[in-house]
């Protein structure tokens, strides 16, 4: 717990707030970009906290949440196969697809089973020669480098039975992507402390630069967070534009080379879609052509139905930052974690699901 | 405890279906097996019921169904936690245990000896709480259909008349009070069925709480209700609670004792603490002029050393409301999650 009760120790907390608030001359709208930024936010309460000095717009990164409607129905489609082993983090056994969701197969019969690392998968694939096994590998450079490593080794290992359908993504693309759009409001960001730590923070220069937006890569505890904001506040005041790392305990410019070499040789930047946001040009990652035959795309021939999602789901501009969830008709109405019209409601990281758990009024 | 070193009494090492059929091998398995294991006056009647002895009163039954993986665990194992569960239910409604049943359902291929063992540890276990295992039940069901061995009890115990414990006894500006910290089962049975090693093993809190229960009425500790926190841990409870009694808890978490083990593993794999299962942790609702006593008896037994006031019931509220008041001193409102909890992806 060392290096984390220390960044929840209130006293210091209330004083970044009192900093904050003295800086602050303006309702300035700052974005946190990681849904584990949002859930720990809510849950201390720090958005509440600071309200009337800064309006926190809650991001992106949520790994479940942005992952595509017509990804989950490959999924769905290849963990129906008879041969299958069908892997992934637990999560994303719940987000709807158009027809069904995987934990609802997996009650059906299908072979579906949760994993804690990728590596797992390849133990089962190892373990059931007989069987394919196929790793649904999701998320941002944070777990990529894992699940790179994970295809590496089975090429290492003439592993032909295993193979991964591919959801990762890349941060800055989106970054450059939600300041490109015109009705951004968003003023300041606070940079993903976990994906950095992989990834480093040159890639977010020529953003701050281009878009006269100060990026601050922040970590995850209340003080993380509230030394970001108020690095960010200080850059708005003080017209400054710049890359800084309130994350230096454990984020190095550069990041971690050996993580970045290994998503480097197995993965390429691709066009992807993200759920409710559209196509972004090199925001996703997929393997490279060596790598091929570890494509669970083309391992198995999979043509999914028609997408089909909700109509009156707004998470699309949830993810955005243009509102906040309750201001959803359907919030807490006719969608609940119980119920999810859309992924934000699904994830544990999702912004929808966190104002859902954390401030909830009663009896909705 | 010596059993389990001799040999097995049974010719077979493990179980097969004529265990369940009916016959010889299936009376073998009762008389050499689970009669010995469970040597009491009652059972030895070889009655299709057990007749009881129970004084004049009120009587708490209750029962509970053990499915666990693994079946041995640190801090205990399936027999174990099938007499401490059922136990621990008759205890929160102040009743003092007095009989158990015992059900087995076996899958075919289990291990005598593991059987054994697990038989064992509950006749220790209920001994030790001074309860006797009088009826039972054995079914063997074929290899694939359950997972080595499923346990339901039943228990009978007996409530003085002038106890009252249960949520509509709950009153605006009661203390609410742990007795233990928390989450230790819960996340012990998880590192060691998914082989997840962390520096510091975990010990599952698997104790039968019907003695300590038992110390405060005995003290005249004024309770107005008791809850165990197994599944669901702390939140579930509560919120059960204060809907069933139509009251608002507020609950400081900085004053939630938790283990520094117990909370890092959470950390580590994104889990609330206060959603996690416990079987030897309960709250406690007593009115804040019994809180001293309270304390002093509690912090006497070995299983309410740790024991803490996490909170207080503030108001009335028609569909029940509990709010956590965090470190810095903003409050949520604490609410069940859905479905499963998974471990965060990162």
């Amino acid at each position: 717990m060392k290096y984390q009760q220390e960044f929840r120790d209130p006293k210091l907390a209330h004083q970044w707030i009192e900093a904050i608030r003295e800086t602050s001359k303006q309702p300035w709208k700052i974005m946190e970009v990681c849904g584990g930024q949002t859930h720990s936010l809510l849950k201390h309460g720090i958005d509440q906290l600071l309200a009337g000095s800064v309006e926190l717009i809650h991001g992106p990164g949520c790994p479940v949440c942005v992952t595509p409607i017509a990804t989950i129905d490959n999924a769905l489609a290849i963990a129906q196969q008879d041969n299958v082993i069908f892997c992934s983090f637990g999560d994303m056994l719940r987000v709807p697809g158009s027809e069904s969701d995987l934990l609802s197969l997996k009650a059906q019969g299908a072979d579906i089973r949760i994993v804690y690392s990728p590596m797992d998968a390849l133990s089962l694939a190892q373990e059931h020669p007989q069987r394919e096994v196929v790793f649904f590998g999701v998320g941002f450079e944070t777990t990529a480098p894992a699940t790179a490593l994970t295809v590496y080794q089975a090429r290492q290992l003439n592993l032909a039975n295993f193979s991964l359908l591919c959801a990762h993504f890349r941060v800055p693309p989106i970054i450059d992507a939600l300041l490109d759009a015109g009705d951004c409001e968003i003023q300041g960001f606070l940079g993903a402390g976990h994906v950095c730590t992989v990834m480093g923070y040159q890639e977010y220069l020529p953003l701050a630069e281009q878009y006269r937006t100060p990026i601050v890569i922040t970590g995850f505890e209340p003080v993380d967070l509230l030394q970001g904001i108020h690095r960010t506040v200080q850059q708005l005041e003080t017209k400054q534009y710049s890359v800084e790392n309130q994350y230096a305990r454990v984020v190095k410019p550069d990041g971690n080379r050996q993580a970045r070499e290994l998503i480097n040789t197995v993965f390429t930047p691709v066009d992807a879609e993200w759920r409710g946001l559209g196509k972004v040009a090199d925001s996703g990652l997929t393997l490279v052509e060596e790598f091929r035959p570890w494509n669970a795309e083309y391992r198995f021939s999979v043509k999914p139905a028609a997408q089909r999602q909700s109509m009156v789901c707004r998470s699309g501009e949830v993810l955005k930052g243009l509102i906040k969830p309750p201001a959803c008709g359907e919030f807490g109405v006719n969608c609940t974690p119980d119920h999810p019209l859309g992924a934000t409601m699904v994830s544990s990281e999702g912004a929808c699901a966190a104002y859902y758990h954390y401030r909830k009024l009663p009896h909705v | 405890m010596s059993e389990q070193n001799c040999p097995l009494p049974l010719s077979y090492q493990h179980i097969v279906m004529a265990h369940g059929g009916g016959g010889r091998l299936m009376q073998q398995l009762l008389d050499d097996l689970i009669q010995p294991a469970f040597d009491n006056p009652l059972l030895k009647q070889k009655l299709d019921s057990a007749v009881l002895e129970i004084q004049a009163g009120k009587i708490s039954f209750t029962t509970d169904s053990y499915v666990i993986k693994p079946l041995f665990f640190p801090g205990g194992d399936i027999g174990k936690l099938a007499v401490c569960g059922t136990l621990n239910d008759l205890a929160m409604s102040g009743a003092r245990p007095l009989y158990l049943s015992c059900s087995l359902i076996i899958e075919e291929g289990f291990a005598i000896a593991d059987l054994q063992k697990i038989l064992a540890s509950m006749q220790q276990t209920a001994a030790q709480a001074g309860v006797a295992i009088v009826t039972g039940d054995t079914k063997v069901v074929n290899k694939g259909q359950a997972d080595g061995v499923y346990i339901n009890t039943s228990g009978i115990g007996v409530i003085d008349s002038s106890i009252k414990i249960n949520p509509q006894a709950v009153k605006t500006g009661d203390c609410i009070l742990v007795n233990s910290d928390l989450g230790r089962h819960g996340m012990a049975v998880m590192l060691e069925r998914d082989n997840l090693q962390f520096a510091h093993p975990l010990q599952s809190d698997c104790a039968d709480l019907s003695g300590l229960v038992g110390e405060l009425l005995a003290e005249n500790i004024e309770i107005h209700c008791l809850r165990d926190l197994t599944r669901g841990g702390l939140a579930a409870a509560l919120i059960e609670i204060a809907a069933s009694a139509g009251l608002h808890f507020e609950i400081n978490e900085a004053a939630i004792p938790i283990n520094e083990h117990v909370q890092s593993a959470c950390e580590v794999l994104g889990f609330d603490p206060l959603t996690i299962a416990n079987e030897g942790a309960m709250a406690l609702f007593v009115p804040e002029s019994g809180v001293d006593d309270a304390f002093k008896v509690l912090s006497r037994h070995p299983l309410g050393k740790s024991a803490r006031l996490i909170g207080k019931v503030v108001e009335k509220d028609q569909h029940g409301l509990v709010t956590l008041k965090n470190a810095l001193g903003v409050s949520r409102v604490l609410d069940l999650f859905s479905g499963e909890q998974f471990p965060r992806i990162c």
